[in-house]
């Protein structure tokens, strides 16, 4: 098993999540789906720390972030494939 | 793993189980503190829980006020208590109700006495208590006796990946073993609600819990002035990339399995319906959920954090875990149980489980948590509007 580099909650999800201290631009991650053991490889275009979110899939403004299989918030800037995910491109949907 | 089936704890006089054995000297109000910690400094073997409040609050204000006082002296890692108040009418109601248990209490009020004699009469009462305590024996005493509640902090999206739903595996694994479970944080629920609210085992509960996060989000969208950003999420939250309530929500979550609750709580209220896991309605502020849940009667503690959380409490035992690396190397003398190797994947989860079963028997039977070795005593009253 090679080291897993992002972990996905749910297949659905079109986030993932860093597990290692960072990634680099370009760098190729390898990402380990939670809910079925499935694999898939990525990769990044930004630096991402430990912990923050890798975009799966181009996302565009208004599209909803799937993390866990759920609803956790809108896309307020459009995201690239491989971007850093979090308050500076997504939002709240509550208050 | 084959789950111990008891741990050794002290048996109290209503048939309820402790893992500690304090004697503790419970101030009535804010201005009753100085008394209660002069005692407490006087006689070894006691410890004193000053707070900020008990004068001038009225109605549900003032019945949580009684409810965290009473629980809190009810509480079965609690062997006697002493009870101090400026006037005596309030001192007696807690007394009372603690006596219910036939554990030792006895109430002291200082108005037309003054500090002074009133801490020689009650240092003198404590010694008793202490002395009395220190000859209490552990005891073998059943699973199902451990009380456990709940509730994450400085979380982050590992809390989510990893140290949260370890503890969502232990629930899974002491659930049948007739364990009394508690989760809370009403606030943290936000996006998860409607998930959460179909895990009520009857309608009645699920109803309940509908309401209960009803009026919490009419509370907050009556004061709201903004969109609560840097209180929900934190700023350690965003920090550790948790971007929204919602995604800090379904991590929250995670902490309870697949384990159904059986009735909504009111914050710091006794569970009645037997044993299975309980929702109650807190605030997420870390040292006031664990101060309600205290007082709700749970006897051990699970705490999940990702940022490093330093919470511990004066007489439920707090125990820290991680599956952050680097908060388990940079904090290591906060964190009781590391699990980060899940993320590495040198570790699941059925094994985290386990390890946390493990280090939560270890602490029931006595070892003491990080934050006790620590010193760390939050012990924080909900307050919920203003005192006449």
């Amino acid at each position: 098993m090679s080291n897993t580099d992002i972990i996905i909650h749910d297949e659905k999800d079109n986030v993932g999540v860093v597990v290692i201290e960072k990634i680099t631009p370009e760098q190729d991650c390898n990402c380990w789906i939670m809910e079925n053991d499935k694999s898939v490889s990525i990769q990044s275009k930004d630096e991402i720390p430990l912990g923050h979110k890798i975009a799966m899939v181009d996302l565009n403004e208004g599209d909803t972030i799937l993390k866990y299989g759920h609803d956790i918030g809108k896309v307020v800037k459009n995201i690239k494939k491989g971007e850093h995910v979090h308050v500076h491109n997504v939002k709240t949907k509550k208050w | 793993m084959e789950i111990p089936k008891s741990f050794l704890g002290y048996k109290r006089e209503n048939g309820r189980a402790g893992t500690r054995n304090h004697v503790i000297i419970l101030p009535v109000d804010d201005i009753s503190n100085a008394c209660a910690e002069a005692v407490a400094n006087n006689i070894k073997g006691t410890i004193a829980l000053p707070h900020s409040y008990g004068r001038l609050q009225f109605g549900a204000d003032l019945e949580l006020h009684f409810r965290t006082m009473i629980g809190t002296g009810k509480n079965p890692n609690v062997a006697a208590v002493i009870v101090i108040g400026i006037e005596p009418k309030w001192t007696k109601r807690i007394v009372d109700a603690i006596a219910t248990t036939g554990k030792p209490v006895e109430g002291f009020s200082i108005e037309g006495v003054g500090d002074i004699d009133t801490i020689a009469k009650v240092s003198k009462k404590a010694q008793e208590f202490s002395m009395w305590a220190s000859e209490k024996q552990r005891e073998e005493c059943p699973m199902s006796d451990l009380w456990i509640s709940v509730k994450c902090g400085e979380s982050d999206t590992t809390s989510g990946l990893a140290s949260n739903p370890t503890v969502g595996n232990l629930m899974d694994k002491l659930e049948p073993l007739g364990v009394h479970l508690c989760f809370g944080e009403t606030s943290e629920l936000t996006g998860a609600e409607t998930v959460c609210e179909k895990r009520g085992k009857t309608p009645e509960a699920q109803a309940k819990f509908k309401k209960t996060w009803n009026d919490y989000n009419d509370f907050i969208l009556k004061e709201a002035t903004d969109d609560l950003s840097e209180s929900q999420p934190t700023a350690g939250n965003i920090a550790g990339g948790l971007t929204t309530i919602e995604e800090k929500a379904f991590g929250n979550f995670q902490k309870i399995g697949g384990c159904q609750f059986i009735d909504v709580l009111e914050p710091a209220e006794e569970p009645t319906k037997g044993a299975g896991l309980y929702f109650m309605d807190t605030s997420s502020a870390a040292a006031e959920c664990v101060t309600l849940q205290a007082a709700g009667g749970f006897n051990i503690h699970l705490f999940p954090t990702g940022q490093g959380n330093i919470i511990g409490n004066p007489i439920e035992p707090v125990i820290k875990l991680t599956a952050n690396p680097l908060t388990a190397k940079t904090m290591s003398e906060h964190i009781d149980v590391d699990v980060s190797k899940i993320l590495s994947r040198e570790m699941n989860l059925s094994q985290a489980g386990d390890e946390l079963i493990k280090s939560t028997l270890r602490v029931a039977n006595g070892r003491l948590t990080c934050a006790e070795a620590l010193g760390h005593k939050e012990f924080v009253m909900t307050k919920l509007y203003r005192s006449a």
